[in-house]
């Protein structure tokens, strides 16, 4: 049901029966190792190309998905999935082998809210039972699409973030959980906000307002104040963006620093790694949520928190075609059953 | 002594070049594609001008090695090539001169690449 101007109330409140997650050597030397499903110690992942070991990541984290929510591949109704690279080709050769029908998005380093919101619309609607929402990203396939090919060996400037090298999966479904009641029950689906922010390498400047008017919007549509929720998740503005998104809300008067927390920022150890601006890319989220704060909301430690998903629009070639970035965020309410 | 004075202008000529790249780099938006351009460009002009020359002289491959050495080497080589061969010289002679320099680079990339794998820090 819609409530508010971009609010949608799922009365079903679909359940996260569980989720997957597959990280590379970088993100498995920060502070959320101990909660990732799975890790590849090489970034070509036995693979000859890093596009090739991106899906291979993918899959793998899809089929582990599988086998620990006990499911078999004929039960899944759906398979949402994307990543950052041109037509979407990791996620259709990660599915390419899957007999279950797949639905590709883009929608830059939001996907994974994106696929969970679909996921979650589908069920609310009757239309599915089970429904898998991923997304992936991989450092080395991202600097080819986005920047140059690592081969080139360039100098990143320092409001850059890395990309993160990395895949999330989880499980949507209709069925009544006794012990895991983790519920989606209000989704909000983002507007593009472009303030005209041109700098490729400050995408979290160009996110910041987008994370802002989806939050605000969410606030005020479903009557919540910011101390609802136990934490509000940011993926992926980084340090910088964040800090834009605290003073957004500071001029509206509202102190959001202690109930926020940017997936971008968690993933990485910005004292010992050098990542410059924390983490970003489609895998950012995915994988944050899948491991660290899924396992938070199981064990009771996070009970109502807000997911919000920005990404920015832009393609190489519409940056150097001297247009904006489009900033975008989507807001999913996931709650545990009280 | 006098090799170890060559060494120290040829350094500090080069050092210099690079330090101006690496500060565009880390104090400007402009991309590396365009600071090489605009030091590819800056030789060619700075050898017009006759500045380029005492920097050469001075610093010897600490000025020719960098990217503006190449414009350096595309300027003379088109004024030699216009004064031997006329108008034709314009298109043939910055190329001629630096045909080393591009093979070079080819060829080594190339080798490189049969032997090196790219790889995340």
């Amino acid at each position: 049901m819609k409530i508010g101007k971009q609010t949608i109330k799922l009365e079903s409140k679909p359940c996260i029966f569980s989720t997957s997650s597959i990280v590379g050597p970088k993100e498995m030397q920060g502070p959320l190792a101990q909660y990732f499903d799975m890790h590849i110690k090489d970034v070509f992942f036995d693979e000859k190309s890093f596009e090739k070991a991106e899906s291979k990541m993918l899959e793998t984290c899809i089929n582990n998905l599988i086998v620990k929510s006990g499911i078999s591949q004929k039960d899944i109704d759906v398979i949402f999935s994307g990543d950052l690279l041109n037509q979407c080709i990791s996620s259709c050769f990660a599915i390419r082998d899957f007999d279950v029908p797949f639905l590709g998005l883009y929608g830059a380093c939001s996907t994974f809210c994106e696929g969970l919101l679909l996921s979650s619309l589908l069920i609310e609607g009757n239309t599915a039972n089970e429904v898998v929402a991923s997304a992936s990203s991989h450092f080395c396939s991202a600097e080819r699409q986005f920047r140059l090919p690592l081969e080139h060996g360039n100098q990143k400037s320092t409001t850059a973030q890395a990309t993160v090298t990395a895949s999330g999966a989880a499980l949507v479904t209709n069925r009544k959980i006794a012990d895991n009641g983790i519920h989606i029950t209000h989704v909000t689906p983002g507007k593009i906000i472009d303030l005209g922010v041109k700098d490729i390498s400050n995408m979290g400047a160009a996110m910041a307002p987008a994370a802002f008017s989806t939050i605000s919007n969410h606030l005020t549509d479903t009557g919540r104040d910011i101390n609802y929720y136990d934490c509000i998740f940011t993926g992926d503005l980084g340090m910088h963006g964040s800090d834009m998104l605290k003073e957004l809300f500071k001029n509206e008067g509202v102190d959001i620093t202690h109930r926020h927390n940017d997936c971008g920022v968690l993933i990485y150890d910005e004292k010992s790694q050098d990542v410059n601006c924390g983490g970003s890319g489609c895998g950012c989220i995915a994988s944050v949520f899948s491991s660290y704060i899924f396992n938070e909301l199981k064990a009771k430690k996070l009970n109502k928190i807000l997911l919000v998903a920005t990404g920015a629009l832009m393609s190489p070639l519409s940056s150097s075609q001297g247009e904006s970035i489009p900033g975008i965020a989507h807001a999913i309410a996931i709650e545990n059953e009280v | 002594m006098e090799t170890f004075l060559t060494y120290g202008s040829v350094f500090l000529t080069g050092g210099i070049i690079c330090t101006i790249g690496q500060i565009l780099i880390d104090k400007t938006k402009l991309s590396p594609a365009r600071i090489l351009t605009l030091f590819v460009t800056l030789g060619v002009i700075l050898t017009f001008l006759g500045i380029y020359e005492p920097i050469v002289e001075f610093g010897k491959c600490g000025a020719t090695v960098p990217i503006c050495g190449f414009g350096y080497s595309l300027f003379n080589g088109t004024v030699k090539a216009i004064t031997e061969n006329g108008f034709i010289g314009v298109f043939t002679g910055g190329v001629t001169a630096t045909a080393g320099g591009i093979a070079a680079a080819i060829v080594f990339g190339f080798l490189a690449s049969l032997f090196a794998k790219p790889t995340i820090k």
